[in-house]
């Protein structure tokens, strides 16, 4: 379709699944270092594994045009990604994130085996073109030890771990899960097909 | 109200031995015969419903482990559910070298009881989430106070450690070593019974119990399953969090969704 997909290369996490995965949703993304080619791309991908103060650094070249981005064209963040999105987390401390949604990221409570490592079933919460053709009870790939607590009402679907933790939060053009769809089979391919969807439309 | 803090699903894990890019199969490493491709193995299981893969590298020599990176590569490229990758993982470079393959989880073995720091810096620098500890243990019935003592139903036993693909054992109590790698940082635990290992009497529910039970990391079950009986029984008695497979998957005994829908029907939290 032509529409350019830009996912971030920041030196956090393997990036080749989630390249593969939006390859086999018929799309050619480009994995770039570049904050330019993420200006000029029609989508954009924020993966992410590792500590939260630490990618936020590698990040900062990228803060004004994901900030200038957010909202206008559509963006997808995963996992770290989506936990980097929120005003501030308590990771080793406090640190500041994006801000591009309103809310806190905390730690999972200590009665529960952490890292949440494996599949989990979510609850859809909000009808969104994300989750098209996304069921009640689907089973994602989490692995994760902090969730976000968010201030604003952008929950499109949540799972339980202990608590009631955010899977896959919008706001506009805005999206992410805290699960990896690059690694969640049939149902996590199918929501990389809904976000490519997303930005061919826009 | 607090009921999803269990629900996480139990995993079923069909395990291949890869050697110099190929499957092979046997008892015990001896009498390998030819399984097949791995990447259409992968696609296979993964249409069954398996939940992760591991990729066991058995190649001896430097070609067989380059092709292994090429296997990883081709199976990341086409099946979307977590990979973990062991054998000859010895350095951290290893590490960085197979998670950028594309693999989610390394497993290390040996090279961890000889240098536990490589469990800390992988942890440190790749996450605890993609390090898998393996630890292959064997009964030695003996009774040791400086031993972690375990009552089963062929008497009293602590673990040894065995490293070298079984063949060498430490005179290492397995069930302290557990707890020493959660330390160091490992992410997971994948436990295999020298003992059962190929046996396909059913797991070591001593073992699998005692190091679920001592650790709080998630605890693979590995070696000696037969029937779908095992399977429930490593998670049902031996509180397992997972449960590796290689012969009955191999030889078409079972399907992952067999194995699945028995589960579930029995009470078992499973992706279906």
């Amino acid at each position: 379709m032509g529409k350019k997909i830009a996912i971030i290369d920041y030196g956090v996490g393997n990036l080749r699944s989630v390249f593969k995965g939006l390859e086999y949703c018929g799309v050619e993304p480009v994995v770039t270092d570049d904050p330019a080619v993420v200006e000029e791309s029609d989508g954009i991908v924020l993966p992410g594994v590792g500590a939260f103060a630490d990618a936020m650094i590698r990040l900062r070249p990228f803060e004004q045009v994901l900030k200038a981005c957010a909202g206008k064209k559509p963006m997808l963040g995963i996992c770290l990604g989506m936990q980097l999105y929120f005003t501030l987390s308590e990771e080793d401390g406090i640190n500041q994130g994006l801000d591009l949604m309103r809310g806190r990221v905390l730690r999972l409570p200590d009665f529960v085996k952490i890292p949440q490592m494996g599949w989990n079933s979510i609850e859809v919460r909000k009808e969104s073109e994300l989750l098209d053709g996304i069921r009640d009870g689907d089973f994602f790939y989490f692995v994760h030890s902090y969730y976000a607590v968010p201030e604003e009402d952008v929950i499109l679907a949540s799972t339980r771990y202990g608590v009631d933790v955010p899977a896959v939060v919008g706001k506009g053009n805005l999206f992410a899960t805290q699960f990896h769809p690059e690694k969640s089979g049939k149902a996590g391919l199918r929501i990389l097909e809904n976000f490519v969807r997303i930005v061919g439309e826009r | 109200m607090w009921q999803g803090c269990k629900l996480l699903t139990k995993r079923i894990i069909p395990c291949l031995d890869v050697k110099d890019g190929r499957v092979v199969k046997g008892v015990h490493f001896r009498n390998l015969r030819d399984a097949g491709d791995p990447v259409e193995l992968a696609k296979m299981y993964n249409d069954q419903g398996a939940d992760e893969l591991v990729y066991l590298d058995i190649s001896a020599s430097p070609e067989g482990r380059k092709t292994m990176v090429g296997v990883v590569e081709k199976t990341a490229d086409q099946v979307f559910i977590p990979l973990t990758v062991g054998g000859g993982i010895g350095a951290v470079e290893d590490i960085r070298r197979i998670l950028k393959a594309g693999a989610d989880k390394v497993a290390i073995n040996t090279a961890a009881t000889k240098n536990p720091d490589i469990i800390r810096e992988g942890a440190r620098r790749f996450g605890s989430q993609c390090i898998v500890s393996a630890i292959d243990a064997k009964r030695v019935y003996e009774e040791r106070e400086d031993r972690i003592m375990v009552d089963t139903d062929e008497g009293r036993c602590w673990f040894d450690v065995y490293i070298y693909g079984g063949r060498k054992p430490l005179d290492m109590d397995a069930v302290a070593w557990a707890v020493r790698v959660e330390e160091l940082g490992a992410g997971e635990i994948l436990l295999t019974s020298m003992d059962a290992d190929g046996t396909k009497i059913g797991f070591d529910l001593p073992l699998t119990r005692t190091v679920s039970e001592e650790t709080n990391i998630p605890v693979i079950a590995s070696g000696g399953a037969g029937t779908l009986e095992h399977i429930y029984d490593a998670f049902a008695r031996g509180k397992a969090d997972a449960a590796l497979a290689a012969s009955i998957f191999h030889y078409r005994e079972y399907t992952v969704r067999d194995i699945k829908e028995y589960l579930k029907e029995k009470g078992i939290p499973v992706r279906v």
